[in-house]
């Protein structure tokens, strides 16, 4: 097995137990960390393509990561913000009860 | 190398899956936060030493703050009752999606032939290289970033900003 | 036994891993934390002792070891460390003095719940203070100086609950930053103009020749200064903020609200030495500019006048308060203004001296004001205490030898021969008097505040209950006090017969014996000093805790003024705050009407377009609408059924969505 399929498989077990950890935890702030972890499984992927990639001088895998993680901050910060709201409505946080808008 | 890989591997996926397995918010924020430094750990062994920085200010320093202020300010009165939200039917079926996932991704890497050089040396991106690109092709990206960043900030403030008149029975 | 420059780091390193040990522990772990934090310290002694030995071989070499910290694309960022007699006297002392008062602490803190976290925290304190120590890096040194700042923080607000303790901790923090960021200025603009952090590496370091003389000569386009000025004094900046001086000298006395142990420790080993000792460790860099005669400035000359105004500010200071631990605090701010006065008239090794022996005799008084303290369950007004010279005798005897050094008795004691030297370095200076006559002044308010010290607290008898049931503490306090009492003699040795102290810091320095006139000057200061200060408070103790001061009777504005710490803290809330408040409201205000006023307009447009486009709305489009939108409703309802709120449901459709589909696309592919 390569070093590229190595990281391949670092990144899609991580996004798993993200993946797990966001369908089977009830505290939204566990979701949302594991929707970050899914992220960051997104990145090493980006990165370990670049890494093994044929052009490393357009810096594309990192450029994009940049990115993402930008992204990922600010979905962290309006996530948990999110968090904060559900919780002053329902005095806790457990994702399940928050359905009020179901059909 | 690749036995550095393992074990940041073995670091990363470790304290990920027992962060999200315990039951102490605290504790499994720490434990993020160990595995975001794995990831930044990762980064630098790719060669990708800015993006490992970018990773240690935003995830090991911004993001767990941020985490830690909502686990503090979420805390319930009783400690105990979170135990029997998390009920074991949910988990199995989040464990048999997740588990086809990770099946169909092994099968996808495994099956894919990628031959490539990994005696090939770490390839290397100057900062200058980086703000060059970024400031060059990317500059319409990096923009929208920014202006993500600031609605994202005021989109968290006006979401977790208490609105008294909303809740007159909050009042002491 | 030889010691090579590139083991320093193991210093530093082991009270940090008795700072980790303390951090992992359970809370029930005491012995264990409080062991390794005092186990650490002393094997961090004897390593020292090592590292003095191998400098003292050869007193010019800067032996230095540098390494690569990190690379950023082509260049790498570097921090190494530094073995020369500076850095080696500085970490014995500082290991000595922790060592002892870590022990100390053992009987001080003995009752507290949080035991093994203030043993973590010492650690801390005292790792970061020695990696600042052998740093060979600005940036190394730099991070350590923050490293103390934030230990000093945890410390100083360690009884938290009390809320004078939290603003303590807080004020501290704040104020030690603003001259921070001055350092940091400088240390950045230090890194641009020479592309390099190091102290030494082989010819390129910041302190070497080649680099100061780049420095000195370029010339800011404003006021005729040269960078390597403009650079020193924003390090100073820092040095200020840390080290107490005036104007931020406000932090210091707060900070006595933290445990005694914590006082010492920061008064005396670790968190003020650092500032001066960064003056000292970037000397070359303060005094590049000393070969230009043109400049409109030297660095150094702000030094020394900075260093003679706290000088003269903390002991007038000193002499209207009542708290045992705030006088000796303010003492301190005053000794630091000798230093500085030392350092900026020139004579850096005397600055040094006069540092190392504060230290001991500093964390002698201390750790004394915490025995009595901790005998007068923590009383610590002096009006409140008294006759404790024939209850707690080691402690009087102590006490009595550590006062006699700070007043500069002659002769016997280490202060004098320190103080001494600094003296004799300002008139030797041919700037300006000034700071000599200061330092001279509070040499006789130094000496007087003292006596008034000795007098309230251990003569007369006791005013109240507390002290009148005082006894002496058990070994593991009186012990480091014994120590620390022989230290603040035997120092002495150090300068006299010769200034050997001072040869071995500069050996380039020429040294020749301090001007016998001004000694005896200075003698009959202190004697001047103490006889009034024992006139006015021995002679004739106070009766009881309410009896008047004399001095209150005789003059009493200026006594209420220096009580009131001549009002420094109220002036910076006036200027600093209502600043602050000021630039709010301005904001605030162009917010509101400016800003708000554009937008305010915009929004009218907007109403106004939509008015018009509802009324084209209603009147023509409407009709066909209606029916269409009543069966979108129909299918809508029907669709929302799916909308079940359950969000691990939908992660979970997703989820398995995907599966579905890789495995459409793999099966599709192999065919």
């Amino acid at each position: 097995m390569s070093q590229l399929q190595l990281c391949l498989v670092l990144s899609s077990f991580l996004f798993c137990i993200g993946l797990i950890g966001a369908m089977a935890r009830s505290n939204t702030i566990l979701v949302l960390l594991g929707v970050e972890l899914m992220l960051n499984a997104a990145n090493i992927n980006f990165i370990a393509f670049w890494r093994y990639g044929p052009d490393h001088a357009a810096g594309t895998g990192i450029l994009f990561v940049l990115f993402s993680i930008a992204i990922a901050a600010s979905e962290a910060a309006v996530g948990l913000a999110l968090v904060i709201a559900v919780y002053r409505h329902q005095k806790n946080i457990r994702l399940q009860e928050a359905n009020r808008l179901k059909g | 190398m690749t036995l550095a890989l393992i074990l940041l591997s073995v670091l990363i996926l470790g304290s990920a899956a027992v962060a999200i397995a315990l039951r102490n918010l605290i504790h499994s924020a720490l434990l993020f936060v160990g595995c975001w430094a794995g990831i930044a750990a990762f980064y630098l062994w790719a060669g990708a030493e800015f993006v490992a920085f970018a990773q240690v200010l935003i995830y090991v320093g911004a993001v767990s703050m941020v985490v830690l202020f909502a686990v503090l300010l979420t805390r319930q009165g009783n400690e105990l009752e979170p135990v029997k939200d998390d009920s074991f039917n949910r988990f199995i079926r989040a464990l048999i999606a997740g588990g086809s996932v990770a099946g169909v991704l092994l099968g996808a890497i495994l099956g894919t032939p990628m031959d490539v050089n990994t005696a090939s040396p770490a390839p290397t991106m100057t900062v200058r290289e980086l703000g060059a690109r970024l400031m060059g092709p990317h500059a319409a990206a990096l923009l929208i970033v920014g202006v993500l960043l600031t609605v994202a900030l005021l989109g968290a403030v006006v979401l977790a900003a208490v609105d008294r008149s909303d809740q007159p029975e909050d009042a002491p | 036994m030889y010691f090579p420059a590139s083991h320093l780091w193991i210093i530093p390193a082991l009270p940090l891993v008795a700072a980790a040990i303390g951090a992992l522990v359970p809370r029930s772990g005491r012995a264990l934390a409080s062991g390794a934090a005092i186990a650490s310290m002393v094997a961090a002694f004897f390593v020292s002792c090592l590292a003095l030995h191998t400098a003292l071989a050869d007193p010019a070499a800067h032996a230095a070891h540098n390494f690569a910290w990190f690379d950023v694309g082509s260049g790498a960022m570097r921090l190494g460390w530094l073995l020369d007699p500076l850095t080696a006297f500085m970490c014995v002392m500082v290991t000595f003095v922790s060592s002892l008062i870590f022990i100390f602490s053992l009987g001080y803190m003995k009752e507290d719940a949080n035991f093994k976290q203030f043993f973590c925290f010492l650690s801390l304190f005292a790792a970061a203070m020695l990696g600042l120590l052998v740093a060979n890096s600005l940036l190394l040194l730099f991070i350590c100086w923050e490293l103390v700042g934030l230990a000093s923080y945890l410390l100083i607000g360690f009884w938290f609950h009390k809320p004078s303790a939290a603003a303590a901790a807080k004020k501290a923090f704040i104020t030690t930053r603003i001259g921070d960021l001055g350092f940091l200025i400088g240390l950045l603009w230090l890194y641009d103009s020479t592309g390099s952090l190091l102290f030494f590496d082989g010819g390129h370091g910041v302190l070497e020749a080649a680099t100061l003389t780049a420095l000195t000569g370029k010339t800011l386009v404003c006021c005729g200064l040269t960078v390597s000025t403009a650079i020193g004094l924003l390090i100073f900046c820092g040095a200020v903020g840390k080290s107490g001086q005036f104007p931020l000298h406000v932090w210091l006395p707060d900070a006595m609200e933290g445990p005694t142990p914590v006082s010492a420790l920061i008064h005396a080993a670790t968190m003020v030495a650092a500032g001066v000792f960064l003056i000292a460790r970037v000397y070359p860099l303060m005094s590049a500019d000393q070969v230009l005669a043109n400049v409109p400035l030297h660095a150094l000359t702000v030094v020394a006048f900075i260093g003679a105004i706290t000088a003269l500010l903390g002991a007038c200071i000193a002499v209207a308060q009542n708290d045992i631990k705030r006088i000796l605090a303010f003492s301190t701010v005053s000794q630091l203004g000798y230093m500085m006065l030392a350092l900026g008239v020139g004579s850096w090794t005397a600055a040094i001296f006069h540092l190392l022996t504060h230290a001991f005799f500093k964390a002698l008084l201390f750790l004394g004001a915490g025995s009595v303290i901790h005998a007068a369950h923590h009383e610590q007004d002096i009006r409140r205490l008294g006759g404790l010279g024939a209850k707690m005798k080691i402690t009087f005897a102590t006490f009595a030898i550590g006062m006699m050094a700070l007043s500069g008795v002659p002769f016997l004691f280490s202060g004098f021969w320190s103080k001494e030297g600094i003296l004799h370095a300002a008139h030797e200076w041919d700037v300006s008097h000034l700071p000599l006559y200061a330092g001279l002044a509070a040499v006789v308010l130094t000496a007087f505040y003292m006596t008034r010290l000795m007098a309230e607290t251990f003569f007369g008898k006791s005013r109240s209950h507390e002290s009148g049931h005082a006894h002496e503490n058990s070994a593991v306090m009186t012990v480091p006090l014994v120590l620390l009492a022989a230290c603040a003699i035997l120092l002495s040795l150090l300068a006299w017969p010769s200034p050997w102290l001072q040869h071995q810091l500069d050996p380039s320095a020429h040294s020749e014996p301090g001007g016998i006139s001004l000694m005896v000057l200075s003698i009959v200061l202190v004697a001047v000093g103490i006889g009034s200060g024992w006139a006015i408070y021995g002679r004739k103790p106070r009766a009881t805790e309410a009896s008047p001061d004399p001095l209150e009777t005789a003059a009493p504005d200026i006594i209420a003024a220096l009580a009131a710490r001549l009002g420094f803290d109220e002036l910076y809330a006036a200027t600093v705050g209502r600043l602050n408040s000021g630039f709010a409201s301005l904001a605030d205000f162009m917010e509101r009407w400016i800003w708000g006023g554009a937008v305010t307009l915009l929004a009218r447009f907007g109403e106004f377009t939509g008015v018009v486009n509802r009324e084209t709305d209603e009147n023509t489009l409407n009709g066909g609408f209606d029916s269409v939108s009543h069966q979108i409703r129909g299918t809508g309802r029907a669709y929302s059924r799916a909308q079940t709120g359950d969000a691990h449901g939908y992660m979970r459709f997703i989820a398995l969505g995907f599966v579905v589909l890789m495995l459409f696309v793999m099966l599709g592919g192999s065919r």
